[in-house]
């Protein structure tokens, strides 16, 4: 039948996928372009978009910039923060949701509530329950004879605050994940073990854990890159600002802030150039890792 | 030693259930007991933010800011609704929010099906090219995009206009990646089998190869709406009219304008919540279908 592109299918085919491409290149690939340009402008005026002059100026302004480093800093804390604890606690439940018939889609139903819902609603929910003096939190934290905490105003609990608050909202979505991975595990695996008498432990251990490798790669990939992008937490969270004497500036609250409110594109679009930088050698050495000590 | 590891699939299931029940010692009874604790905890924990979200919303101003907290409200003060509403234009802004997903969400739709069947059935010349360069543009976060994104409109003149809301998303790659593995394992046969019937590219598309891949179709326009709805940072840059505002923009604003009237915006936000849970519930095995196919979000 028709095996190889002809001038005439190949006509054909572009019609099909003109509509998609046309947004696609002017919202996507030329912006990605643009973009790196427009980090080496150096003197740029966006009304006219006339560019006077080139140069790595930008970057040297953001490597100068000690907010800068605060905000690669913070985001590095909230990466790290929230990752290993969100798998750590999503891969908990999986295993036990996986251990369940009964309620176990009424489990997976109210685990995964929180993904579907707009985050700034839900950081607004969160800042109430985080409020001084009538928040949850501090009366639940007063049962135990724990202080209030100032979660929203104390710099030293800001970035704990965000953190506790993305667990809860992306726990769902790992749990889902590591449900299809247990699935994608063969049932002789344990048949053999277990005839062998190997404990629980073990079986989780030298079964579940290697066999589940893969998705362990693919929820760490996916929750180092959502993290390295957090803004609309932060912003919601803290009311329109970075935290308390900044302390959860991220790399993308930089961004808006360089952009939107001093309108310093040239400057934003170095720092966003950075950020992408970061989340590419971060995914590689992933990447590498998941070679070296994943086995399929 | 005699462990039996299967339930005998010839018995009714009443009887299997009390075969079962037979089988499971007390240590068995014990561990179903800490798993449905430990789970039963945690779901609590995820529970408590929407319960106190929207019991928060029923309160009178003092029950709002009592403590010991109040439970529940000795009266539920719906009024609350309305003055939230009053107070700021979430009527305007829920509209807003409709038409830039609804009409975003065709847009998509159809420009993913078209592109989609393209590289999956047609042969032409560029295709793997293309569709490389095109999945490799989904590791640059899309925050870096705003920038350019935005010149690019402001040039139109289409900063705070709804096209600056929707234009942008009218296509997706994510979508056409995962309508893309849809449409390839639809067999080739009956695509030619189609053609040798004389059916044309476009008729087979919509009757054949869109009914069979539904499932596939509502994941990735589930996605999309949610995503769509929950949409903050590019609303937000993009309008500075009060009156274009989407839903979660305007809840950040009316922050400001509520103050500390916090049984007003968690009523606002139960607004904005509510319509995504509720399509959660009842499509939450395509959504759950979707992202577990997929692995990826947005």
């Amino acid at each position: 039948m028709i095996q190889n592109p002809t001038l005439k299918s190949t006509m054909k085919a572009w019609l099909y996928i003109l509509p998609m491409m046309l947004i696609i290149f002017t919202f996507n690939l030329y912006p990605i372009v643009k973009s790196f340009a427009m980090s080496f402008y150096t003197d740029y005026n966006f009304y006219d978009d006339v560019v006077h002059a080139y140069g790595l100026g930008n970057f040297a302004t953001i490597l100068q910039d000690s907010d800068f480093y605060l905000a690669i800093k913070n985001t590095f804390v909230f990466v790290l923060g929230v990752v290993p604890i969100s798998i750590a606690l999503s891969l908990g439940i999986a295993l036990l949701l996986n251990q369940i018939k009964f309620l176990s889609g009424f489990f997976r139903t109210v685990y995964f509530l929180p993904f579907v819902t707009s985050t700034v609603a839900i950081s607004l929910v969160w800042n109430w329950l985080y409020h001084r003096n009538y928040g949850l939190m501090n009366y639940f934290l007063g049962l135990f004879g724990i202080e209030p905490v100032l979660w929203i105003t104390d710099p030293d609990y800001s970035m704990l605050a965000l953190v506790i608050m993305a667990v809860w909202k992306g726990l769902g979505f790992n749990i889902i994940l590591f449900l299809v991975g247990l699935n994608n595990i063969n049932e002789t695996y344990y048949k053999a073990a277990k005839v062998d008498g190997a404990s629980g432990i073990r079986r989780f251990w030298n079964i579940t854990l290697p066999l589940l490798g893969p998705t362990v790669f693919l929820v760490s990939v996916l929750g180092v890159i959502n993290s390295f992008k957090v803004f609309d937490e932060v912003y919601a969270l803290f009311q329109a600002k970075p935290g308390p004497a900044k302390s959860t500036l991220t790399i993308v609250y930089y961004l808006y802030e360089k952009f939107y409110t001093e309108y310093q594109y040239g400057i934003a679009a170095a720092a966003g150039v950075v950020l992408f930088v970061i989340i590419f050698a971060v995914t590689l050495i992933q990447f590498a890792y998941n070679r070296k000590f994943v086995h399929y | 030693m005699k462990q039996v590891l299967e339930t005998p699939a010839g018995l009714p299931p009443a009887k299997r259930a009390s075969w079962l029940l037979a089988d499971a010692g007390m240590a068995d009874v014990l561990k179903k007991g800490l798993i449905y604790t430990a789970l039963s905890i945690g779901a609590i924990t995820m529970l408590i933010p929407f319960y106190w979200m929207v019991v928060t919303s029923l309160k009178t101003p003092a029950e709002a800011v009592a403590m010991p907290p109040v439970w529940m409200p000795e009266v539920p003060q719906f009024v609350n609704y309305g003055t939230a509403l009053e107070a700021a234009p979430f009527g305007r802004y829920f509209l807003n929010s409709v038409l830039v997903t609804v009409v975003s969400t065709i847009g998509e739709l159809f420009t993913t099906i078209l592109a989609a069947f393209a590289f999956a059935k047609m042969k032409f010349y560029g295709r793997s090219l293309l569709f490389t360069v095109l999945i490799a543009t989904m590791m640059v976060p899309g925050e870096l995009l705003i920038i350019p994104n935005f010149v690019t409109l402001s040039n139109f003149g289409l900063i705070n206009t709804y096209a600056a809301l929707i234009i942008p998303y009218l296509a997706s790659v994510f979508s056409v990646f995962i309508l893309h593995q849809n449409f390839v394992s639809v067999p080739d046969e009956l695509y030619y089998a189609a053609k040798v019937d004389g059916c044309s590219d476009f008729r087979f598309l919509w009757s054949v190869m869109v009914p069979l891949s539904k499932s596939a179709i509502v994941a990735i326009t589930i996605l999309k709406v949610i995503g769509s709805w929950n949409s903050f940072m590019w609303p937000l840059i993009v309008t500075n009219d009060r009156m274009l505002r989407t839903l979660p923009v305007g809840l950040q604003a009316f922050t400001t304008e509520a103050g500390t009237k916090y049984e007003l915006l968690m009523a606002a936000s139960t607004l904005v919540v509510l319509p995504m849970i509720i399509l959660y519930l009842f499509l939450q095995k395509n959504i759950i279908m979707g992202i577990s196919r997929s692995g990826l979000k947005g």
